[in-house]
């Protein structure tokens, strides 16, 4: 709120942005095939404008793996990280708890669930929607029966909302292990796309992540600040003119929305909304209108330099959610350690 | 002066599920007095308290609130007359001192707007009121119970109010914080002709600094006047079950109460 912190943030924002922007092209060079900078960035620019001679001189398969391959993989990856940090953000804002990401809620469950049910049953009936819309349908009936289930007198608890939602995660994830049994033969398309994978991304999943993110954080940027009086408590929050119960249910539902985007189009990709907005918290503090830019840029670099590592640097290329499982597992095992010592020396 | 009371509150009930918590309320509440609101625990004052900041609407009967009925004021518009300071407080999140008293000024503030001049002389004087000037940046996560408390009351005085309603506000408070809580609640009353409603434990401090004691036992007003009037030991027997004897204090000059401590 001083000057000085503002600064700050406004250069965290420049670096950060500078960091992604380099961070995709350099990304984009990177595989099977080497791409220079120039390349990639004349081919960009090329179809952008529309003008095929600005491809002099570059060798015609480049094109295609820089628009056709790369690109949609890299910018949904991008996404997709900035959209979990983002719901992460909201999460911790509204749970008041830093441990609480999507996961906590149960509602990445929810979504994978619904979504699975639609690869098993092959509903096709919204064409290119199917998915999505199914994982959107049940990560909200999941939302809703966590609130239902940790509602005593018309106040939802915060302790009692995480732990219905790891217990509604849990049934929700056995539901899923009996799909698979029920699956046969196309077990191993959920199980891969359970396991989150970016491979099969294509410019329509870039485009409904990019909605679903910049709808997403338009309405959180929106009710920023109610969102840092919440953290007070409702009971103060409301003393305080917010209208708490329903600017909590409408960023519950727009973080809900925002990940089962993100789950229907790359499967469950864990604790990106776990850590990013635990770290950028310690840069700009706890103000969330600072807080969510900051993260879904975080989010991003950070989901993009992980499958970065899986396609390119890797002999083989592991499942993106295996892989920010292995990185971000300890690192909650190391907050959630930290919390513990702390409140008992308070 | 005009005629109509701050609060008027007519057969109010109250119910959490099926537990009755409040039972046929009928108070009218005055503007610039010292309320105190004394009963035995769970006798549903914090609820009662709810009530009248508009977090929860009765079961049945009515309140009128400045002789418009409460629910038809918006949120953000009781938050310029009534402010709440809670038992409790604690956020997750490592805020500092400062930024949690300008909190008090969210109802204030435009939606994508800044803090104005006016915004930040509120925060400062109430932070000196207070005496936390010193504390502002300090996270209020590392402060100790009375100074988070502390914080708390000058938060509120931020919010500039008409209405101030302390839920057990000073009940982690040493007893010189206590009295400082207390004497600014006072000042509040009698120069700017505020309205303090506090939920108060102590039945001496009720006696010292409250114009008007209501006794509430069992979801029920049992007793509501002048203090002196009704602080009493058939009342305090009536409501709390134990054996006192009131005197005027002749150091304090107030009415204090006196315990039979042993059977």
């Amino acid at each position: 709120m001083s000057k000085q912190s503002s600064k700050r943030f406004t250069i965290l924002i420049m670096v950060l942005t500078l960091a992604l922007l380099s961070g995709v092209v350099f990304s984009t060079g990177m595989g099977f095939i080497s791409i220079s900078a120039g390349e990639i960035l004349r081919t960009v620019f090329s179809s952008l404008t529309n003008s095929p001679s600005l491809l002099d001189g570059i060798d015609t398969t480049i094109p295609y793996v820089v628009m056709d391959v790369r690109l949609p993989r890299i910018l949904t990856a991008t996404l997709v990280g900035a959209g979990l940090a983002m719901s992460g953000v909201i999460y911790q804002g509204i749970l008041l708890n830093p441990l609480a990401d999507p996961y906590t809620l149960g509602i990445s469950s929810g979504a994978a669930f619904g979504a699975s049910l639609a690869l098993l049953a092959n509903l096709t009936m919204f064409n290119q929607f199917s998915i999505p819309l199914f994982a959107f349908t049940g990560a909200v009936i999941t939302l809703f029966i966590v609130i239902h289930l940790s509602t005593f007198n018309g106040q939802i608890s915060a302790n009692t909302l995480i732990l219905s939602g790891v217990i509604v995660g849990a049934i929700l994830s056995a539901g899923i292990s009996f799909l698979k049994y029920l699956a046969d033969e196309q077990v191993a398309i959920i199980i891969f796309w359970l396991m989150g994978s970016f491979i099969s991304s294509s410019w329509s999943s870039v485009l409904t992540i990019a909605i679903a993110v910049l709808l997403g954080g338009m309405v959180t940027f929106y009710f920023g600040r109610d969102l840092n009086i919440i953290s007070l408590g409702s009971r103060s929050s409301d003393a305080l003119g917010v209208e708490t119960a329903k600017v909590r249910i409408i960023l519950l539902l727009t973080a809900s929305f925002v990940t089962a985007i993100c789950v229907a189009m790359t499967g469950i990709i864990g604790f990106i909304g776990l850590i990013v907005p635990h770290l950028m918290r310690f840069f700009v503090g706890p103000d969330n209108r600072k807080l969510l830019p900051v993260s879904a840029i975080a989010g991003g670099i950070l989901l993009l330099s992980a499958d970065t590592i899986t396609r390119a640097v890797l002999p083989v290329e592991v499942p993106i959610g295996v892989l920010t499982a292995l990185i971000g597992g300890p690192f909650f095992c190391v907050i959630f350690r930290k919390r513990q010592k702390r409140g008992r020396h308070e | 002066m005009n005629n109509f009371p701050l609060y008027d509150i007519d057969n109010v009930s109250f119910a959490y599920d099926t537990a009755m918590v409040l039972k046929d309320l009928c108070i009218k509440l005055q503007k610039g007095k010292f309320y105190g609101i004394v009963g035995p625990n769970g006798c549903g004052k914090t609820t009662f308290l709810d009530l009248l900041i508009g977090n929860k609407t009765p079961g049945s009967g009515s309140i009128f609130f400045k002789s418009k009925p409460l629910p038809s004021y918006r949120r953000r518009d009781l938050a310029h007359w009534i402010s709440l300071v809670p038992q409790e407080f604690d956020t997750g999140f490592g805020y500092t001192v400062e930024e949690v008293v300008l909190m008090g000024r969210h109802p204030y503030i435009k939606r994508f707007g800044s803090p104005s001049a006016e915004d930040w002389n509120h925060v400062g004087r109430a932070m000196e009121t207070i005496g936390i000037s010193e504390l502002k940046n300090r996270y209020t996560s590392e402060l100790s119970g009375g100074q988070k408390q502390r914080a708390v009351v000058a938060r509120a005085l931020a919010q500039d109010t008409d209405v101030l309603i302390f839920d057990e506000a000073t009940s982690s408070l040493d007893v010189k914080y206590t009295l400082q809580i207390f004497n600014v609640a006072r000042k509040l009353v009698n120069k700017e002709d505020r309205t303090v409603i506090a939920v108060i434990h102590d039945l001496n401090l009720a006696a010292a600094y409250c114009d008007e004691i209501v006794f509430m036992k069992n979801g029920r007003i049992q007793q509501h006047g002048n203090t002196t009037k009704v602080m009493t030991p058939e009342t305090i027997m009536n409501v709390f079950g134990v054996t006192t004897e009131v005197s005027l204090d002749p150091f304090s000059q107030t009415h204090q109460v006196s315990f039979q401590y042993w059977d």
